[in-house]
């Protein structure tokens, strides 16, 4: 590590000092900016509302997907949203919904939910389609309803490909929630976009802690679909 | 950041709470105040876009090539080594999950701010889908007509070029055009980077309706635009595929 050059050290020793401890900001009028305590507010905030675009994507997106899929229509549907999704521009989104909108909470988790359903629309499709029908027909065979065949013979199956598209929503969802200050709601991106009133200690601070959100968000749910995938599944070879 | 757009300077509002920049809606040049869309003031205005818009696609276009030099090599690399995939995998994946914004703030301190900075962050996203896609599309070759390929002579360099990867091609193809659309879209926040581009023009005028539906449906239109551009490429690229279709 000596190897770094020294504006570069100082610059990561600042962002973790901006971490732990409160500063003086000359644009705050006398109060202090960074430190722990408003480390944690910041990233609970962006936790919060990145959950809770994640929960109201699911909500919208899982039955519709797993619907569509299990009656096998509405393909066109269901790989269009995903597709036309994609091509949403994320600082455009925010910033409409702001302006046309209102900024606040609900405004922000609605924007961003924007982000999250299509993946996960189309995945649960694709996850359920994708499924061998001849196993479909002989859980039909054996007297499942449909319900139980989507219960306990598609979803089983289709939960890698559904839990990829719930993991690419989150990461577009986390990652779009940093520009959430602009929409009002204070995320850890506040620390990296009002560089004014943070400095570039929290700049750069606020590009760590995001960074470390986001994967600490994935790792959690490459955990949760190694939890969910049955153990049948597993011993599959790759 | 510089104004590109022909708006009075005082539409320009002090910073306030959080970053917005406060302006009310009669210092804005529209006629109907808050109204959705200006026509008039869209009419007047299109042509500041063009330059953006212009920079938005060199950003895009430079990510991708960069992005596709680079995993296309790791592919390969994966393809012959098999041993490579997990580490290729987990690296690209980290890559893919940090956000943008924070990623262009992480390269600060090594390449400044600017336009580098935003194509290294942004082709650095597009790296693992269009690697897991070349892996796919190789793995999925049936072995069958790799052995018929090694039966006629052919050599693993000669069975990789002319019989693996053209098959792969629509896999590659399709990697690529979901990498090139979610850059576009990401590109808007290139601004941030001080790279211009379309998010410059929305961020400068952040409150203004008409200002981010514009830059916004541009950037949907680069973006789908793109997307035509590839899978023209695509259909090019495989003609035997066009003959079973029909």
């Amino acid at each position: 590590m000596s190897a770094l050059p020294q504006p570069l050290f100082a610059s990561i020793q600042g962002a973790f000092e901006f971490i732990i401890t409160p500063q003086s900001s000359n644009v705050t009028g006398g109060r202090t900016v960074g430190g722990i305590d408003q480390v944690i507010e910041l990233t609970l905030t962006q936790l919060e509302v990145t959950l809770l675009a994640l929960a109201l994507s699911l909500l919208v997106a899982l039955p519709v997907g797993l619907y569509l899929g299990h009656r096998g229509t509405g393909e066109l549907l269901a790989i269009g949203i995903g597709n036309a999704g994609r091509a949403i521009p994320e600082l455009a989104l925010i910033a409409f919904m702001a302006a046309a909108i209102g900024v606040g909470l609900l405004n922000v988790t609605i924007a961003l939910a924007v982000l999250g359903i299509p993946p996960i629309l189309t995945n649960a499709f694709v996850g359920i389609r994708q499924v061998d029908r001849s196993s479909v027909d002989a859980a039909r065979g054996i007297g499942m309803s449909e319900f139980e065949i989507l219960r306990k013979v598609e979803l089983p199956l289709a939960v890698p490909t559904l839990m990829t598209g719930v993991r690419t929503a989150t990461i577009n969802i986390v990652a779009t929630a940093t520009i959430a200050p602009l929409a009002g709601v204070l995320t850890l991106g506040d620390f990296i976009i009002n560089e004014n009133v943070y400095g570039e200690n929290g700049v750069l601070a606020g590009a760590i802690l995001v960074a470390l959100l986001a994967l600490t968000l994935e790792l959690a749910l490459a955990g949760l679909q190694r939890l969910l995938t049955s153990r049948g599944l597993k011993l599959k070879p790759a | 950041m510089t104004s590109v757009l022909a708006l009075p300077l005082a539409a320009v509002g002090e910073v306030g709470e959080g970053f917005f920049k406060e302006r009310t809606s009669d210092t804005l040049p529209c006629q109907s105040g808050d109204a959705l869309f200006c026509f008039g003031w869209a009419k007047d205005n299109i042509g500041e876009y063009v330059s953006p818009a212009v920079q938005h696609v060199e950003l895009v276009a430079i990510s991708v090539v960069l992005g596709f030099a680079v995993a296309f090599a790791l592919a390969l690399l994966a393809h012959r080594h098999r041993w490579l995939r997990p580490p290729f995998l987990l690296g690209t994946g980290v890559l893919y999950t940090i956000p943008s914004v924070a990623f262009f703030f992480l390269l600060l301190p090594f390449t400044g701010r600017g336009r580098d900075t935003a194509i290294i962050a942004l082709s650095a996203y597009t790296l693992q889908i269009i690697y897991r896609n070349t892996i796919v599309g190789l793995a999925n070759v049936p072995t069958s007509v790799k052995d018929a390929a090694r039966g006629m002579g052919l050599t693993d360099g000669q069975i990789l070029w002319r019989v693996e990867l053209p098959l792969a091609t629509p896999e590659i193809v399709a990697g690529l055009r979901i990498a090139t659309v979610s850059t576009v879209a990401l590109a808007t926040l290139a601004v941030f980077a001080g790279a211009g581009g379309l998010g410059d023009p929305i961020y400068e005028f952040i409150n203004f309706k008409t200002n981010i539906i514009i830059a916004g449906g541009l950037a949907i239109l680069i973006a789908v635009a793109f997307d035509a551009i590839l899978f023209a490429i695509q259909r090019l690229a495989t003609p035997w595929r066009r003959t079973v279709m029909a």
